[in-house]
């Protein structure tokens, strides 16, 4: 069963994510609507504006219902934009930001878009080879809480963190040909689909097809069941996290 | 300031430079020509705002030489706002350019609103670490302008008009040729190409991919919601706002505009953030009429820009015929 995976569309660059999500056999299609998001079983939130985002998911109700699958569970990667949306909060700046991800960013803070780079990463996690890290008016990592574990840094900075299933990157993977990144967050999806195997006949279904919406009922009820808790997906230590 | 390569990172690279054009798309940049439009701009939720002195309306109705925008203005609207700071530069001048990429902003708009400075050739911007955007009519010019090093293309529309209807004529243009050279046998493309005046390489990879190699955009006369549904569903991946925002909100007394204390022209804020909000909100649904219906219904009663029949303007009064 490909595991269905949504990306936010609200505005930024998303079907380069999907292009690549596609091409590791998931059953990709962009959110932006409720229902949309009701279907997916993890969400990517793309490269784009945070400001634009941010003012977007409220506008059309989807900041609440986002923050609820997250929080019980539902596998989260945000590319640059995405982390930021994720992020406790944004360093120096009164920025309103979703609060899924314990770690304070600091937007731009490798400079303006004349500091946009590619630079090699290591990145242990996925092996010896460097992943290609396109960055543009990136991000890093400040701050991050004790249950953040940091997959990556550059600069002395964090720029690949993880917190059970919400993980943050300040790069692009999706601007390259290396699909490690989308394989291993795919790789996070798979127990949490666990428990819904049936349902979703149409996983090879296009974008936005007429059957996407159907199986959200069920699997809302899914979602926050101790069988896709506990199947393997890391809870987040909320415990220590500071909520705003 | 120059391309460069420090600890193994590179700057100025074709994928960054193309790259932050992919993150705006979805999104609409705003002309503005003070910082506190740009505040407005981003409080709207625009991607990205373009410093310019004034807005082409204006620069259509004051007539003259219009040129690169008072950078200590421009370096103010940077200070104010977190999202991209786009700065316009005539066609042809570089050394406006130079001075946009020292100064630091995120993208130049080597643009036909502004009075070109070389009727001849446009700036080789390949070499320069901030991305340029350029206008196009046609395939052509759009292929043309990335061949020079383009990282991002829009298409060029009338602008300052409020009227779409170039828009449209530009976007229809570009796609029906993208389509066209899909459907091309390998054979024919270097006979397009020289058609086009465009390098085969690049035909060839618009043939295969059928799509720019960049991101493409719509400027020119957008001033309603939708207008810009329009223009997406007819294939934009974004759109440029220039006067459609500011015009709308602009402050007349007795049919004049007013004007503040330093000369610009008085813009009622409220105004302009409902319209800004709703050209966004109509661009992140555009498939949605719906949507289009409750972005349009928020706009409270402000009313759309004057718009030009272009029928009524000479060839000397188009900004669009700028540039080849």
């Amino acid at each position: 069963m490909a595991p269905r995976v949504g990306v936010l569309a609200l505005q930024g660059d998303v079907v380069e994510h999907v292009r690549v999500l596609r091409s590791l056999g998931a059953d990709a299609s962009a959110v932006k609507t409720r229902a949309e998001l009701d279907a997916v079983r993890g969400l990517i939130v793309p490269g784009g504006e945070s400001t634009t985002v941010i003012r977007l998911l409220d506008r059309f109700g989807l900041s609440e219902p986002l923050r609820t699958r997250v929080e019980c569970g539902m596998p989260f990667w945000g590319t640059c934009m995405g982390m930021i949306v994720a992020a406790h909060d944004v360093a120096g700046l009164e920025q309103k930001t979703l609060d899924l991800l314990d770690v304070t960013v600091r937007r731009n803070a490798f400079g303006r878009q004349i500091a946009s780079a590619e630079v090699p990463l290591a990145i242990p996690v996925l092996g010896t080879d460097p992943f290609p890290g396109v960055f543009i008016r990136a991000p890093w990592v400040e701050r991050s809480g004790p249950g953040v574990e940091v997959l990556a840094t550059l600069a002395g900075h964090p720029v690949f963190v993880r917190q059970g299933n919400v993980m943050g990157t300040s790069f692009h993977p999706e601007l390259t040909n290396d699909v490690r990144l989308h394989a291993y967050f795919l790789g996070m999806l798979l127990p949490y689909g666990e428990g819904e195997a049936s349902g979703a006949g149409d996983a090879t279904g296009p974008v936005g097809a007429p059957g996407v919406a159907s199986g959200a009922g069920g699997m809302a009820g899914d979602i926050g069941s101790p069988d896709s808790r506990d199947s393997g997906v890391i809870p987040r230590s909320s415990g220590s996290r500071p909520r705003s | 300031m120059a391309k460069g390569q420090q600890n193994g990172a590179q700057t100025g690279t074709i994928t960054a430079k193309r790259g932050l054009a992919q993150m705006l798309k979805g999104g609409v940049i705003m002309d503005v020509v003070t910082p506190e439009q740009a505040a407005v701009a981003e409080k709207a939720g625009a991607v990205a705002v373009m410093a310019l002195e004034r807005i082409p309306a204006d620069i259509r109705t004051a007539g003259g030489v219009a040129r690169m925008s008072d950078l200590s203005l421009v370096q103010r609207i940077m200070d104010t706002v977190t999202v991209p700071v786009m700065a316009k530069a005539r066609i042809g001048h570089f050394a406006e350019a130079q001075c946009l990429q020292a100064l630091g902003v995120d993208y130049i708009d080597e643009s036909e609103v502004l009075t070109p400075a070389d009727d001849k050739y446009h700036i080789d911007k390949e070499p320069f670490t901030v991305p340029f955007v350029c206008g196009a009519r046609d395939l052509g010019e759009a292929l043309r302008r990335i061949a020079e090093g383009a990282a991002m293309i829009r298409s060029k529309g009338e602008a300052g008009s409020g009227n779409i209807v170039e828009a449209v004529r530009h976007m229809r243009a570009i796609r029906d040729a993208i389509a066209e050279l899909a459907g091309a046998p390998s054979e024919e493309l270097i006979a397009r190409a020289r058609e086009l005046g465009a390098p085969l390489e690049l035909v060839r990879a618009v043939a295969r991919e059928r799509a720019l190699p960049v991101v493409l955009f719509c400027a020119g006369g957008v001033s309603t919601p939708a207008d810009a549904a329009l223009m997406m569903q007819l294939g934009a991946e974004g759109i440029f706002v220039g006067s459609g925002i500011f015009k709308a909100a602009a402050v007349y007394s007795n049919g004049a505009p007013e004007y503040d204390q330093n000369g610009f022209p008085k813009v009622d804020p409220e105004i302009a953030l409902r319209y800004a909000r709703a050209i966004v909100d109509a661009t992140t649904h555009f498939e949605d009429p719906q949507a289009v219906v409750e972005a349009s219904k928020s706009l409270g009663g402000a009313r759309p820009m004057y718009g030009i029949d272009l029928r009524a303007l000479d060839e000397k009064q188009l900004l669009s015929v700028r540039g080849n």
